[in-house]
């Protein structure tokens, strides 16, 4: 990007204060003997164009809009419209999520984020032995199209974009949306949204999984062909970074082995008989927003030019929005703390920002009080209205892609997609992600002890954990689900099984059950049977007889 | 003269996936000398019962961040003084509220440690107890 004389003469000047930096450095120690980001790149005192003189601006920046995409997915980015401010949200019963939903619609909540509870993620009923003390707990619990009908009441599905953290069974909640936006005179073509759908991560990081990877990667494109032609606003999968980071990964591990899954994916679809450019225009992605400022906003930026590559090079997808990356961002998690939990509130913003700065298409931000529950209603409205200080008040959505160009960013940039592209070949080598699913997770075992132990030594500081504590009450204002929840929804259930027409629902079970054993595509078989009311837990368990479990390995 | 490593079964019981502070966990204690078993994700109460026993460990520690501790760790302990392994210590980690806790020890669920504990916390806790290293 620049003349050979400029570089030349920055080279000199550079030499000179190199010199004059050793020679304070003798006088004065810097506060650490070593910068390093997350990732372990090292960061140098400053930047300079020589730092970024392979860079080569039409073919790894570009324009936003087009390939390889490194400045973001629209020409315009924000200032056509901010990114969607979605909350994921979900506890207790159908009703109290309801409730919650409208509420943040009310305060101008622009998306939908459905949380379910684990034994729907896990595909069992509410009154299921396996469900004891987990119902409702860390989402809303769906056991037929009866909770799904009450969890949308009065939402206008042609209106309102939803997405759905759920993996395993996403074929069949997703069903489930189809038939309650039908109720609601609603076409399956009309529907917007998202549904996870990703389950490599599943057996990685998040631990949500049923079946066997092979009848699982069935589901996920049966999915793919069904919205192909019927339900062309969807969002078919979210590859998921974010779990494989809060699990402990590093910024370029989550890179790697998100990107790794999502190849995954493509070849699957590709192997099942699909065009490339049929399906991948629905790929969306799923990412973290941790707290190295810089790293995470080039990590973004990288992920980005990456997959933009993939698809071109290696898949030889023509259609530019086949290598479109397209993603949500939550902050992390798992950087929360529960001693002085307001002190979260500035992590969440810092974090908030990186994804904005870094061209996020959707936002969840985390509320102060998670490290110790569910959020409370006041703090969920605090971690919304940040969104909202960064999108209508600060400016930084007024220019797309404002750090392009800054030498240290474009350096980061250009070492995550390197650092990552290598990850990916170490993974191609063990046979592809379904097959290195226990490398990864010891890659990322590896680092969550590190970041564990960096703490305890104090080389990484967590503001009132290790440094700056203080004695304070924990709030009291903390969300309490309902400890009756399983048993209302247990009684639901016994309604449910005494009124619907049970001939039906086993009719349609055994043809799920066979046509589970045959290539036909599963979803206008889901859809049947939940509009006949048949449960998550039957049909799952259905396809448990056919396609068995997964089985676990330990990796420690 | 060499004593006997102090061993520990940490456990993740119920359907809860976040096992990122079972791992480092079970890592630290492993680093720290004693000898250690993971159960791995989704475990009945009375599987970990069962490993408890045939691995004859002095420690079970659990941990749960879903929200279903106050069912789940108690439904260990009980199954444990039912085989008469009472003695055995239990352990409690994961997002549990201040208020649960009372009750969590009431039922034999000896110490229970919440988010920003330090490992050296729980490693110097174990053995203290235990009397041994």
């Amino acid at each position: 990007m620049f003349e050979k004389e400029t570089l030349e003469k920055i080279n000199v000047n550079k030499q000179k204060f190199n010199e004059k930096l050793s020679k304070l450095k003798e006088k004065r120690p810097e506060r650490q003997p070593e910068f390093v980001t997350d990732s372990g790149i090292e960061i140098n005192t400053v930047y300079t164009p020589e730092d970024i003189a392979q860079l080569d601006y039409d073919n790894d920046l570009g324009f936003p809009g087009g390939y390889p995409f490194t400045r973001g997915v629209q020409p315009n980015m924000y200032r056509g419209r901010l990114w969607t401010m979605r909350q994921y949200a979900g506890f207790g019963t159908a009703e109290e999520t309801n409730k919650r939903f409208r509420y943040l619609l009310e305060q101008g909540q622009t998306g939908l984020s459905v949380a379910f509870d684990l034994p729907t993620q896990i595909g069992y009923d509410s009154d299921d032995p396996l469900s004891m003390g987990e119902v409702g707990k860390v989402g809303v619990a769906i056991d037929s199209l009866l909770d799904m009908e009450t969890l949308f009441d009065q939402i206008p599905l042609d209106k309102v974009s939803t997405s759905m953290t759920i993996n395993s069974p996403a074929a069949i909640l997703l069903a489930m949306y189809i038939a309650v936006a039908e109720k609601q005179g609603v076409k399956q073509e009309q529907l917007k949204g998202t549904i996870q759908n990703d389950i490599i991560k599943e057996y990685i990081a998040r631990g949500t999984y049923i079946f066997p990877p092979e009848h699982s990667m069935r589901l996920i494109t049966d999915v793919f062909a069904y919205c192909a032609k019927y339900v062309p606003n969807w969002n078919t999968i979210s590859i998921s970074g974010y779990h494989i980071r809060e699990a402990g990964s590093t910024a370029v591990q989550e890179v790697a082995f998100t990107l790794a899954d999502g190849i995954a994916y493509v070849q699957a679809a590709i192997d099942a008989g699909l065009d490339v450019d049929a399906f991948a225009p629905r790929l969306s992605f799923f990412f973290n927003a941790h707290l190295n400022f810089f790293e995470e906003i080039a990590k973004f930026r990288a992920a980005r030019r990456l997959w933009a590559k993939i698809m071109k090079e290696r898949f030889g997808a023509k259609d530019p929005r086949s290598m479109m990356l397209r993603f949500h961002t939550q902050t992390a998690g798992c950087t929360l703390t529960a001693q002085q939990p307001d002190v979260n509130i500035m992590r969440v913003a810092f974090q908030a920002l990186s994804a904005v700065l870094g061209g996020t298409q959707s936002l969840h931000t985390n509320s102060r009080d998670e490290a110790l529950a569910l959020p409370s209603e006041s703090s969920v409205l605090i971690a919304l209205r940040t969104q909202q200080v960064i999108g209508y008040e600060i400016g930084v959505a007024d220019t797309v892609d404002p750090l392009a160009g800054s030498y240290f960013v474009e350096k980061l940039t250009d070492e995550i997609e390197r650092m990552a592209l290598e990850y990916i070949k170490k993974i191609d080598d063990l046979g592809g992600a379904p097959k290195a699913i226990n490398f990864m997770q010891r890659e990322i075992q590896n680092s969550a002890y590190k970041y564990q132990q960096d703490i305890e030594s104090g080389k990484k500081i967590v503001i009132g954990v290790n440094k700056f504590q203080l004695k304070t009450e924990r709030p009291k204002d903390l969300l309490k689900v309902d400890p009756e929840v399983g048993k209302r929804q247990e009684a639901k259930l016994a309604k449910l099984r005494a009124e619907r027409d049970n001939e039906k629902v086993q009719k349609i079970l055994q043809q799920i059950k066979e046509a589970a054993a045959t290539d036909d595509n599963l979803m206008p078989y889901f859809i049947e049977a939940v509009k006949n009311y048949a449960t998550l837990g039957e049909i799952c368990g259905v396809l448990r007889g056919v396609f068995g479990e997964y089985q676990q390995q330990i990796v420690f | 003269m060499s004593e006997k490593p102090i061993r520990v079964l940490v456990a993740k019981p119920g359907l809860d996936g976040h096992d990122r502070g079972a791992k480092v966990i079970a890592q630290a204690l492993r680093d720290a000398g004693m000898e250690v078993i993971y159960t791995g994700l989704r475990q009945t109460p009375d599987q970990i019962v069962g490993a408890a026993l045939q691995e004859d460990v002095d420690v079970v520690a659990l941990s749960c961040l879903s929200g279903a501790h106050m069912y789940l760790f108690p439904a260990v302990v009980e199954g444990l003084r039912k085989q008469n392994a009472g003695d055995i210590l239990v352990l409690g980690g994961g997002i549990i509220p201040d208020e649960d806790i009372p009750e969590l020890k009431e039922k034999g669920i000896v110490e229970i440690f919440t988010p920003g504990t330090s490992t050296t916390e729980v490693i110097n806790y174990i053995r203290q107890k235990i009397g041994r290293s």
